[in-house]
């Protein structure tokens, strides 16, 4: 196992930049999981790691080593791809012995090896058979099992559950997870979606045209995104916003709608009055309280089963509520809500967190 | 361990260039072959036409000029062998592709037994091109071959003779053969586009309400028309150049009505040894060929840049 | 799909009639070749001779040339077939998978190939095989052959390459392999089909040959099929029993190929002939 160190990584395909200057430096037996929306220089910035790209410019270092000119085969890590990317001519057992082969490893090493991989993902029964006849899940088992025989210093997983359907997709996000505990293998997962980026992240990167957006823990992304990209990229039902002029008055602050209603916001250093703000709430955090200091009309209500999420609007401007209380699937044609000041978010004219 | 000392210095210029190199080392082989043994003949071959060139004339091989095109501006048999090249390659083409996308719209309906009847309708292909023209002779020749015998009884002959040797019909053996040998390339290349048409377009113009023939005018003709022009660029191209039916049916006889410009060069090069006034018309032919190929291609671009 | 039974049968006829236009004249080639020499005449357009034989095959195998032919046209279409497809798939892969600077030079030079008489390349070629001894020779057949057609077999595999996803090879890489050993382990075994389409395609191509045969080979030692066929048939074109069976003959490599790779040529040809 090992470290993973990345310096001001850019890439450009001719006059097209897709990477602006990436840091990140991943310890050792860490699992981070690389999330953005398509195009963002996610899956980009996994294969210049994995040497199936050229770095343009800036330095990439493997356990301090820099492998920036070192084929993919040298720099000892193992992938697993989004289409699984199995010798359909193999089986299961040469599938996953093949880069051993290629190392010239001893039989029956090599034997050991698959039998302990195989064992650990109840692959056992399948070693014979070929790709083709394997399920999609059975698939995705032996793309990890590939990836695990090696040992190599590094796991990369490149969107590997998004060709699963949602009930498998569960599945093996966690099995993912335990075998991460079991094997403590630095890893790195690209991932468009945020759930997988949550629950499986030591750290999470969030990136967004080619430029990290904010690295940390999913509860820091969570609580206290960087900006209004991560603050509206985490979360489902995704964080309300409400865009304003931020303007003190004494000892306490507002936010003044463009149709002029006010929403009073905790005071903050970062801001001076009169400048533009966005204010945001997670959906979650909105609370119904019969004596709320808001009227919301209700537009929709959507029934999830776990809770009911409530579109509503408040003077015109569109918000939602997710509640757990059943009582609201028949709420009437308007509610009363409370926005908690300490649930609050605050972001500058730049779309930057205020504090 | 030099290298070690010298990590980025080194390294990267190696790698890049066996980076930079690595295409060229696969396609190499390939290239070498068609420069030395296609592209260095073509480049000698367009030299020959402005030198006399007579294999079995030792004293030949001196520059002359144009001499071989003015000989050739005043060559009746040539005219008449490019006239011939335009009913020829304009006949073979037409028929070629009217039943070969006939047959391809057959073939594109699943039906039991498809894979059979596909190997089947698709085996002329198969046949050597000298094979298909000595076998449409011989079906011809009325000592052996049973079609004047039919042509004759259906009332198209007057008497079962072989058309080969008929002055205004001898064309039409070459034609026949070559239709024959060419409806499988048409069919092969018109079935594959039309497989790969999007089913659910048939079933939306169905339920929109249109008919057999509307979906045909509205889907496929407008899929396939790109298939099409570059399938009939390519084809009258090659069969221009195509002489194997008629050196073995014809050899451009009788009285050279049948013979192409193709044939006519062949006869030149292979029964008269004039290699320089045979590399004269194919030079003449490969001009005429590429402005063709440009004129299709400027229209085509054309039309798409209307559309 | 409702269907109405009379455009199904008016279909199944229809391509009954491809079928029997497309193998009619085989058929003849088949039933003149076993007609005794005695009925030939008599029994002219009958569909089948009252009385068959295997005389003019015998006659062809054991008392005529044909037999050495036949040796030399395998050996000539068996190694041009052989030679193209390794030679395609090379560069094939390269113009899948390599964004190069002079790739778009080398699919024009290829292009370009497609496009002029060949009849043209007859004489220099001719002027260039004689003092190296390649005339007369089924070597030089061979190189000849093999030159004109790389061009489309290359355009043919890279079809083939094209439909294989990256992915494979780049797993391979990072398992441990070099591009070169991915191709050879990973890629060639996926492209069989492609392989088996560009042997079956050049075989009989090269099997077929016939300008470049007459002009470059001129004893009967090194002539193929084709060209003994035609001196055959100029020779003695009153034996129409024999030159069929001869004929014959020379089919069966070639449609046996055929029949064998016809599938895969579709599923090849289609993006090849389309992109090409």
């Amino acid at each position: 196992m090992a470290s993973i160190d990345i310096q001001d990584i850019r890439k450009s395909f001719g006059a097209f930049s897709v990477l602006h200057g990436v840091d990140l430096t991943i310890r050792d037996g860490e699992f981070i999981v690389l999330v953005g929306p398509s195009g963002c220089g996610k899956s980009t910035l996994l294969r210049m790691i994995a040497g199936l790209e050229d770095v343009t410019s800036g330095d990439i270092r493997i356990d301090g080593k820099r492998v920036n000119d070192l084929a993919p085969k040298d720099r000892d890590i193992a992938m697993v791809f989004q289409s699984y990317a199995l010798y359909p001519h193999m089986s299961v057992a040469d599938n996953m012995s093949y880069s051993l082969k290629l190392r010239r490893t001893a039989k029956e090493k090599i034997a050991s090896a698959v039998g302990g991989a195989a064992a650990k993902l109840g692959l056992d029964p399948l070693l014979e058979r070929r790709p083709r006849a394997l399920s999609g899940g059975q698939r995705q088992r032996v793309a990890m099992g590939r990836a695990i025989v090696r040992q190599p210093k590094a796991f990369l997983f490149d969107e590997p559950l998004s060709n699963l359907d949602a009930r498998l997709r569960e599945q093996m996000r966690a099995e993912i997870k335990k075998l991460h505990g079991d094997l403590h293998a630095t890893s790195i997962y690209v991932t468009h979606d945020q759930i997988e980026a949550m629950t499986l992240a030591d750290r999470i990167v969030a990136m967004h045209a080619g430029v990290v957006q904010q690295v940390g823990t999913p509860l820091d992304l969570y609580d206290r995104p960087a900006n209004l990209f991560v603050a509206g990229f985490i979360g489902s039902p995704g964080m309300n916003f409400f865009e304003g002029r931020y303007l003190v008055s004494g000892d306490h602050a507002d936010l003044r709608l463009a149709n002029g209603v006010t929403l009073p916001v905790p005071r903050r250093a970062g801001i001076e009055s009169g400048a533009t703000a966005t204010l945001g709430i997670r959906p979650e955090h909105v609370v119904l309280d019969a004596h709320g200091a808001l009227e919301a009309k209700v537009d929709l209500i959507e029934p999830t089963g776990f809770g009911i999420i409530m579109h509503v609007s408040i003077h015109d401007v569109p918000m939602k509520i997710f509640t757990l209380d059943r009582a609201m699937l028949d709420p009437g044609p308007a509610v009363r809500v409370d926005l908690p000041q300490e649930r609050l978010h605050l972001f500058g004219t730049q779309g930057q967190r205020v504090e | 361990m030099t290298l070690a000392a010298h990590p980025h210095a080194v390294r990267p210029l190696r790698k890049r260039i066996a980076d930079a190199s690595e295409p060229y080392l696969y396609s190499a082989p390939a290239l070498i072959l068609i420069i030395a043994v296609m592209l260095v003949p073509l480049v000698l071959g367009i030299s020959y036409a402005f030198r006399d060139i007579q294999l079995l004339n030792p004293l030949s091989g001196g520059f002359i000029g144009l001499d071989h095109f003015r000989a050739l501006s005043e060559d009746q048999a040539f005219f008449r062998a490019l006239r011939n090249t335009l009913w020829w390659t304009g006949a073979s083409v037409f028929l070629q592709f009217l039943f070969g996308l006939i047959l391809a719209l057959l073939l594109d309906k699943p039906f039991a037994g498809r894979g059979l009847a596909q190997a089947l309708v698709f085996l002329p292909w198969a046949v050597p091109s000298f094979l298909a023209g000595l076998n449409w002779a011989w079906l011809f020749n009325p000592v052996i071959g049973p079609l004047p015998h039919w042509m004759h009884a259906l009332g198209i002959l007057d008497a079962p003779n072989n058309i080969l040797s008929d002055p205004h019909l001898a064309m039409w053996g070459p034609i026949v053969a070559n239709v024959w040998w060419g409806i499988p390339f048409f069919a092969i290349t018109l079935l594959a586009a039309l497989q790969a048409i999007p089913r659910d377009l048939y079933e939306a113009a169905s339920i929109d309400g249109a008919g057999p023939v509307q979906r045909f005018l509205s889907i496929t003709l407008p899929f396939l028309a790109p298939t099409i022009a570059i399938t009939i660029l390519l084809r009258t191209v090659w069969i221009s150049n195509f002489a194997d039916l008629i050196v073995v049916m014809t050899n451009g006889g009788p009285a050279d009505r049948t013979q192409i410009v193709a044939s006519y060069i062949f006869t030149q090069a292979f029964r008269r040894l004039d290699f320089g006034y045979a590399s004269a018309i194919a030079l003449v032919l490969l001009v005429l060929l590429l402005a063709y190929s440009m004129l299709i291609v400027l229209l085509r671009q054309t039309l798409l840049n209307k559309g | 799909m409702r269907s109405k039974p009379f455009l199904t049968v008016a279909h199944r006829l229809a391509i009954l009639a491809y079928i029997v236009v497309a193998l009619f004249p085989l058929f003849w080639l088949l039933k003149v070749s076993v007609t005794p020499n005695d009925l030939l005449y008599s029994e002219g357009v009958r569909m089948w001779p009252s009385r068959a034989t295997f005389e003019h095959y015998t006659f062809v195998i054991a008392h005529s040339a044909f037999p050495t032919f036949f040796k030399n046209s395998l050996i000539v279409a068996g190694s041009t077939a052989v030679a193209v497809t390794i030679l395609a798939s090379l560069a094939g892969y390269a113009l899948s998978r390599f964004r190069f600077r002079a790739k778009y030079w080398i699919v024009a030079l290829m292009l370009i190939t497609q496009m002029f008489p060949l009849v043209m390349l007859v004489a220099p070629i001719f002027k260039m095989l004689s003092p190296l001894g390649l005339t007369n020779s089924l070597t030089g057949l061979i190189i000849v052959y093999t030159a004109f057609n790389v061009p489309f077999a290359t355009f043919l595999m890279q079809s083939f390459f094209d439909g294989i996803p990256k992915d494979l090879e780049e797993a391979a890489m990072i398992d441990g392999a070099t591009q070169f050993v991915a191709f050879r382990q990973i890629i060639l075994p996926l492209t069989l089909p492609g392989i088996a389409a560009t042997l079956g395609f050049v075989f009989t191509a090269a099997w077929s040959e016939l300008l470049f045969a007459l002009m470059l080979i001129s004893g009967n030692d090194a002539a193929t099929f084709p060209v003994g066929l035609l001196t055959f048939v100029s020779k003695f074109s009153v034996d129409f029993g024999q030159m069929m069976a001869a004929g014959i003959l020379a089919l069966i490599p070639a449609c046996l190929f055929f029949l064998l790779i016809q599938r895969y040529l579709v599923q090849g040809l289609t993006a090849g002939a389309v992109k090409g």
